[in-house]
């Protein structure tokens, strides 16, 4: 019995000494952060090319793929005028309900645009239950330093029918 | 007769001081060991550190409502915390922070008062304590607070026996009832090698007597509540919850003069002001060992407490005492 106990004490020790050599496991909550990995599947996001265009299409193979059916998407048509994304149509709502998501990840699968992408951001809590429908408004990222933002006048003919801007196809978001 | 009663009064009012800042920074050094043992960061918002904590409890327990239950004994349920408190800062008069030394021209020992019976005024004024806290517990007209009081009753009684005979040992071998003599007779080695037995169990029973895990079985939260305390708020709960960390302090204070030296160390005779440095050293490892048990250990069952106390500790020592006095008669 006072082996053990000893060998309590040598246990608890060890922690004391580790946590003074190393620090303690847990974080000062609201100022530090516990890191997340870069392949966390938090709230989502709604990507740009780099011109500005939005790369959601409108397609709704998101809505199709989502085991929770927590996806809500409407097509608009693209004009010269205004336009917002490459090709004939583009997403005019894009709701997300964060209380249906299961955080899956098979929307970012099936988008053929890598539009859509679980951040590590983790999903805010909230009051009432309307405010966990995240609409595309708040989806969608601001456009990148320089760019225009949404809708753009363009005349540039290969928005017209291609879908997929060509540096869509070479660069890639990771 | 005037002089002693100033020096009396103005090292009563340091003492005073100096054991409710103590008590005030223990309760935070606790919490930051604690969490230190269980790889957290602990209290972290009052102030850098947390050390403004003590004082952001204090304001706390200031603002409560100090609320008596409608069937308590009023009288006592105010006297109970009383009773705990002051004999626990009694224990403190006569225990020597330092050797004899001069200051400000004025020689004078760092002990409020060397009495010849320091150790059986020791022994009397602990075992006042217990009284305050069983009477807190009959007070309160409460299930949970009279099975604590009942508690911390038994477990005193059966461990202040042990207690007792293990300071018998060291006054048998110090030959001496004066603490001040205790201290200066461990000149020459302390008295932990020379009376481990004694120091072991004078270790464990202290560790009852002042309720510390593994031996909180008094408030033992899960079953009751928190004993005695149950019915307790405000700046009430604080006194007890004062005299629980001043004993923390006294048991260290009490062990470290009877068997770590008291203010004994190297070069304290050349510099007496040493002495100070050392017993707090000394006594601040007492208090980290207190708290490193509170971090390891589960906390055992009555009837666990009740062997070990009458069964193991109490035979042990006796046969110590027996032992000590047949060895000082032959070779005195």
């Amino acid at each position: 019995m006072v082996m053990e106990l000893f060998r309590g004490l040598w246990t608890t020790l060890q922690e004391f000494i580790q946590t003074n050599l190393r620090g303690p496991v847990t974080y000062a909550y609201p100022e530090v952060k516990r890191p997340l990995r870069t392949r966390f599947k938090g709230v989502h996001e709604l990507r740009r090319y780099s011109n500005g265009l939005e790369r959601c299409i409108g397609c709704a193979l998101c809505a199709a793929a989502c085991p929770a059916d927590a996806i809500y998407v409407e097509a608009g048509e693209n004009t010269d005028e205004e336009r917002y994304s490459p090709g004939e149509r583009y997403a005019k709502v894009y709701e997300i309900n964060l209380l249906r998501c299961i955080f899956c990840g098979y929307c970012e699968d099936a988008c053929p645009t890598n539009a859509i992408v679980l951040t590590d951001k983790i999903p805010p809590a909230g009051y009432a239950r309307e405010s966990f429908i995240v609409t595309k408004a708040q989806l969608l990222v601001p456009p990148p330093p320089g760019a225009p933002g949404t809708p753009q006048r363009t005349t540039d003919p290969a928005l017209r029918t291609r879908s997929i801007w060509e540096e869509g196809l070479v660069n890639e978001p990771v | 007769m005037a002089p002693f009663l100033v020096e009396a009064a103005i090292k009563s009012l340091i003492l005073v001081l100096l054991l409710l800042t103590g008590f005030a920074y223990l309760t935070l050094a606790e919490r930051k060991l604690i969490a230190d043992f269980q790889a957290r960061i602990g209290p972290n918002r009052a102030g850098p550190y947390g050390l403004l904590q003590p004082l952001a409890d204090a304001v706390k327990l200031f603002f409560k409502e100090d609320f008596i239950p409608e069937y308590a004994d009023r009288v006592l349920f105010v006297l109970a915390p009383l009773i705990t408190l002051i004999p626990t800062l009694l224990i403190f008069a006569v225990i020597p922070f330092g050797p004899e030394l001069t200051l400000f021209g004025y020689r004078t020992r760092l002990q409020l008062t060397d009495v010849h019976v320091g150790v059986l005024y020791i022994v009397a004024v602990t075992s006042i304590s217990v009284y305050g806290i069983t009477l807190a517990g009959w007070a309160s007209n409460n299930k949970y607070a009279l099975l604590g009081g009942i508690r911390a009753s038994a477990q005193m009684i059966s461990y202040e026996l042990a207690m007792g005979l293990a300071i018998v040992s060291v006054v048998l071998t110090t030959g001496t009832l004066q603490v001040s003599g205790i201290v200066e007779a461990q000149r020459n080695g302390w008295l932990i090698f020379l009376q481990p037995v004694a120091a072991v169990i004078f270790f464990i029973t202290g560790l009852a007597e002042i309720k510390r895990a593994p031996f909180d079985l008094v408030e033992a939260e899960q079953e009751l509540t928190a004993g005695y305390l149950t019915e307790y708020s405000s700046m009430k709960f604080a006194l007890f919850f004062m005299s629980e960390y001043v004993k923390m302090i006294g048991f260290g204070a009490l062990m470290t003069t009877f068997f770590l030296g008291g203010y004994l160390g190297p070069f304290v005779d050349l510099y007496p002001g040493l002495g100070v440095v050392y017993f707090t050293l000394k006594v601040g490892f007492l208090i980290f060992v207190l708290i490193w048990l509170r971090a390891t250990l589960p906390r055992i069952r009555y009837d666990q407490l009740m062997s070990l106390g009458w069964k193991v500790l109490l035979p042990l020592s006796l046969a110590n005492v027996m032992g000590t006095a047949v060895v000082v008669a032959l070779t005195a």
